[in-house]
């Protein structure tokens, strides 16, 4: 039987020590920092906005309409850009989680906790643009086809993650218990779509979803990529947003918990201190 | 490790028989919803026995959910499951314990349940009762795998009891619509050959989740 694979040393984690520039880092890593430091989420969110308002203006007023479903088929220049980011969120998270509990980097957990509201956040958007689509084509908002159910359930194992999170008292725990999830969810949502792929027959196709794709005219083409190439940049961004303000929020709660220790003399004044100055956006914003 | 998680189960099996909780309350939860449910279908002789397999699993994962509860919940009191962690037993030894022992549970249920159902709801069980059994066994086994895993989550939170459903149901639902549809197929007398390979294969997938993962949900 397998055994568990322990953590070589669980004390890194309590104390991590401080991101000194000075330290000697990989190319990759040196660049994926200065993506997530202030100045790279800045870029990234400008980056994205220019890509998403392109793309509004290349899918609504270039790319000329459906011949069969007119102007509805425009939702696709946002439903499968949303579907696409959906499920890189959920990919994210389970390899982020399986980082997690295999090396106990907190940084890991950031990644996974970002992607995983993203991944809320994009789920629900497919699923809400999906529906708009389907009332006027299929003549329903909903049906129980595979890929739409198993983007449902994905919806459940994603707010099941988020709920885990803040359970326990120990933040750590909180993290491995949601890293479980993360990685249960993925193993579990290939299940989920072939079972529904059975209940639903074993004959019948399993996509309706995609408005003849093999068919498809090279500038609707053109402007579906440019529409994908805009919400990557835009989850990005927000998946890296996100890490920031979840490393200020774990910065602030060791800080909060260490104090008294540290200052020694006065345990109550710089705890309520702390608590007075931390969440304003300068106290944030300092750590670079 | 296989002598430790058959001891784990005597265990939770001894503690559910002289506390009688399941007895007690998963039981007569089972059946209120069973009639529950018929009672809000009407009284419309096939309509119900169309629908019986849907309700039957429907009723058997809400009291999953409830027997793990409770299995955690003494673990819970006194720092058990410390008590547990700190004896030299493989986590996964405690994870592989629990799931049996909330499988002999589930699937004394299922009896109960299931003759219930016969008699409330026309089941025509003696279409197929090895089909049944079969169907029964792989997915009382998964259900119990996911509850055994996530029921560590139950114990810290007594504040938010709505967390382990939200957990397992979702993880569940490929054994609901397996399970279902297979139920429903073997009471037609027709093959549910492949229905049972998924069910298996789902059993086989939880079980190795959960013997890898359980340490990391329980260490500290």
């Amino acid at each position: 039987m397998a055994t568990i694979a322990r953590r070589p040393a669980p004390q890194p984690r309590a104390h991590p020590a401080r991101p000194s520039g000075a330290r000697n880092r990989s190319r990759g890593a040196r660049l994926l920092g200065a993506l997530c430091g202030s100045r790279g989420i800045f870029w990234q969110g400008v980056a994205a906005a220019v890509a998403l308002g392109a793309s509004a203006v290349v899918s609504l007023l270039v790319v000329p309409a459906d011949a069969a479903q007119g102007d509805v088929q425009r939702l696709m220049y946002v439903h499968v850009p949303a579907a696409w980011t959906a499920y890189l969120s959920f990919a994210v998270v389970a390899f982020a989680s399986a980082a997690y509990l295999r090396t106990g980097r907190v940084h890991w957990d950031r990644l996974a906790v970002a992607a995983a509201e993203a991944g809320v956040l994009f789920t629900g958007l497919t699923i809400a643009l999906g529906s708009l689509w389907g009332r006027p084509i299929w003549g329903a908002w909903w049906t129980w086809d595979p890929r739409l159910t198993t983007t449902l359930v994905l919806l459940l194992v994603y707010a099941g993650y988020l709920a885990v999170r803040g359970l326990p008292d120990n933040p750590d725990r909180g993290a491995r218990w949601s890293a479980v999830v993360g990685l249960v969810g993925f193993l579990d949502v290939p299940v989920v779509h072939l079972s529904v792929v059975w209940w639903r027959g074993l004959h019948q196709p399993a996509t309706v979803l995609r408005p003849g794709t093999p068919t498809m005219a090279g500038s609707m083409l053109a402007a579906l990529l440019l529409a994908v190439l805009a919400f990557t940049l835009l989850w990005a961004y927000l998946v890296a947003a996100r890490m920031r303000t979840e490393r200020a929020a774990q910065r602030t709660r060791r800080e909060l918990l260490s104090a008294p220790v540290r200052r020694g003399v006065q345990p109550v004044a710089p705890v309520a201190d702390l608590v007075a100055t931390a969440p304003t956006p300068q106290g944030a914003g300092s750590h670079g | 490790m296989t002598g430790e998680a058959l001891a784990l189960a005597a265990k939770d099996l001894r503690l559910e028989l002289r506390g009688r909780h399941a007895v007690s309350t998963v039981l007569p939860f089972a059946v209120t919803l069973l009639v529950a449910l018929g009672l809000a279908l009407g009284p419309d002789r096939p309509l119900l026995r169309q629908v019986a397999p849907g309700l039957l699993w429907i009723t058997v994962l809400f009291a999953a959910v409830l027997a793990t509860r409770r299995s955690y919940e003494l673990e819970g009191e006194d720092g058990a499951l410390e008590g547990l962690l700190l004896s030299p037993a493989d986590p996964a030894a405690i994870f592989l314990g629990k799931a049996a022992a909330l499988s002999v549970q589930l699937l004394a249920l299922e009896v109960v349940l299931v003759t219930v159902m016969a008699l409330l709801f026309g089941l025509p069980l003696a279409a197929a009762p090895v089909a049944l059994a079969l169907v029964c066994l792989l997915a009382t086994v998964g259900l119990a795998a996911i509850g055994s895993l996530f029921g560590v989550v139950a114990q810290a939170a007594r504040t938010r009891e709505g967390v382990l459903p939200l957990l397992v149901l979702p993880a569940a639902i490929p054994l609901l619509v397996d399970a279902v549809r297979a139920t429903s197929l073997a009471l037609e007398g027709r093959d549910v050959t492949g229905w049972l390979g998924l069910l298996l294969s789902f059993d086989v997938v939880a079980l190795a989740a959960g013997t890898l993962l359980y340490g990391y949900l329980v260490e500290d």
